[in-house]
């Protein structure tokens, strides 16, 4: 009973009008910020070749890109530590919606990483904490995906997902940790003294103003992701769940 | 001081079932055995000075062969219906967990004691670095098998089981891996203790949160 009840709480009200709404102002500001990255924001004053002050440009999306990643793994260990204590079914949903978005935008931010760093620091792939921290981050996530598929009972899903999402999230910082302790070459643009490591670059007052204009708009793109696959999830748990009812009439 | 009775009668039930069946620590040995053979074998080829690798074999060895022990840990208790039983034991969750991961511990431990010396002469190392690498994977099992011990009683559940268990824990462990590895490499290469002491530190606190995590969260994972 308290199964159906969860369920039926799942639906949005009326969310059609808010949701159409939403893409329209996240499309428009996604555009705004290629035109900011690509056309007004000024090259950079300390990059000598021009292939390094093209290839620069990928900061106002790459930073953004991790720090929605990054963002959305939060999301999934808070919405676990709530599963845990509430028993929600929500919660779960929110877990499952988060570390997909999040797993998304880790395998574009390791792809076009790669293709900043093979013009800037001359190899594809290098293991510097950042990167490795990535990589093995990007793992630990398909494992929690992995997981999930590998189990039938949908409370035991949610139970073991959950520990596994707060689990994960502890672990990234020591992980990151643990590597930086081995030579760094990323380069600290933020709290940095311009331009540390290689590739890396002063912030006029221009570059900044792009830059959080990005970082304001991938915002609001997880946001909206986030709801358009929260919305899927509740759906087809809703769906999955009708089809128990009518089986067992 | 009842508590650690518990525990104790626990981890005592694995090692007496182990020590009448031999089915896990035998193959624990061999394949770490295995791991360290090939190795020694593949790189020979074209790696100049050997001992430079010496220290990550001996944990990817010891790796490799904990994750046999720990995915047996659980597999063992659900195929003979003993699962349920250790759960209804009139004893915390808790109480469990650490008697498992004791248990564990102890298997892993042993192992790695046991492959030291063979390792030793493989890789012709001075047999002075044995009592510090000895601490180094008593205190690098620690970690392997708090966060072990849970994955594995999660991983008995799932339909893949022992396939999952590496796939979930390895990426997890990295740090105990890689600052095992820079303390084995120390003691190899005879490098002051000051220059490593903050791996040091890195393992024995990873070794504590991640146990007591795993205890916190174990009561979530067995339940019903």
């Amino acid at each position: 009973m308290l199964w159906r009840n969860d369920i039926r709480g799942m639906r949005m009200k009326n969310p059609n009008s808010l949701m159409m709404g939403l893409f329209i102002v996240t499309g428009l500001l996604m555009i705004g910020a290629i035109v900011l990255a690509l056309g007004i924001a000024p090259d950079p004053v300390n990059l000598a070749t021009p292939t390094e002050r093209s290839a620069q440009r990928i900061f106002y999306f790459h930073v953004p890109n991790w720090w929605v990643g990054f963002l959305a793994y939060l999301v999934a260990a808070v919405a676990g530590v709530l599963y845990l204590i509430l028993r929600r079914e929500q919660w779960d949903a929110v877990g499952v919606s988060s570390i997909e978005i999040g797993l998304a935008f880790n395998t574009i931010g390791l792809i076009s990483g790669s293709i900043w760093a093979k013009p800037t620091w001359n190899t594809w792939w290098t293991w510097e904490p950042r990167l490795t921290t990535a990589a093995i981050g990007w793992l630990m996530y398909v494992g929690y995906l992995m997981l999930r598929s590998a189990i039938e009972n949908p409370h035991q899903r949610a139970r073991f997902a959950a520990v596994f999402s707060i689990l994960a999230f502890l672990d990234v910082p020591v992980i990151f940790l643990a590597i930086r302790w081995w030579r760094t070459i990323h380069p600290v643009v933020i709290g940095g003294e311009g331009g540390q490591g290689v590739g890396g670059f002063a912030l006029g007052p221009t570059i900044q103003l792009v830059f959080f204009f990005c970082l304001g708009t991938f915002t609001l793109l997880y946001v909206t992701l986030m709801l358009v696959r929260l919305r899927a999830e509740l759906l087809s748990r809703r769906v999955e769940h009708l089809r128990q009812r009518l089986m067992f009439r | 001081m009842h508590h650690l009775r518990k525990i104790w009668a626990i981890m005592a039930k694995d090692l007496a079932v182990e020590l009448r069946t031999r089915e896990v620590l035998g193959a624990m040995f061999v394949f770490a055995l295995l791991v360290i053979f090939i190795f020694n074998f593949a790189f020979e080829l074209r790696v100049e000075d050997q001992r430079t690798l010496a220290p990550g074999v001996l944990w990817v060895a010891i790796t490799f062969a904990g994750m046999l022990g720990l995915s047996r840990s659980f597999i063992r208790e659900k195929d003979r219906g003993s699962l349920e039983g250790l759960l209804l034991a009139p004893v915390d969750r808790g109480v469990i967990f650490l008697g498992k991961m004791l248990g564990n511990a102890l298997f892993i431990a042993v192992i790695a004691l046991i492959i030291l010396p063979a390792f030793v002469i493989l890789f012709n190392l001075s047999a002075a670095v044995m009592p510090q690498l000895a601490m180094i994977a008593v205190l690098g099992t620690i970690g392997l098998s708090g966060v072990g011990t849970l994955f594995s009683a999660m991983a008995v559940h799932t339909r893949a089981r022992e396939i999952l268990l590496p796939v979930l824990l390895f990426p997890l462990i990295v740090p105990v891996i890689l600052s095992a590895v820079k303390l084995s490499a120390a003691v190899i290469d005879n490098v002051p203790f000051a220059e490593v002491q903050q791996w040091l530190s890195l393992l024995v606190v990873f070794d504590i949160v991640f146990a007591v995590l795993s205890f916190l969260f174990f009561d979530y994972v067995v339940e019903e």
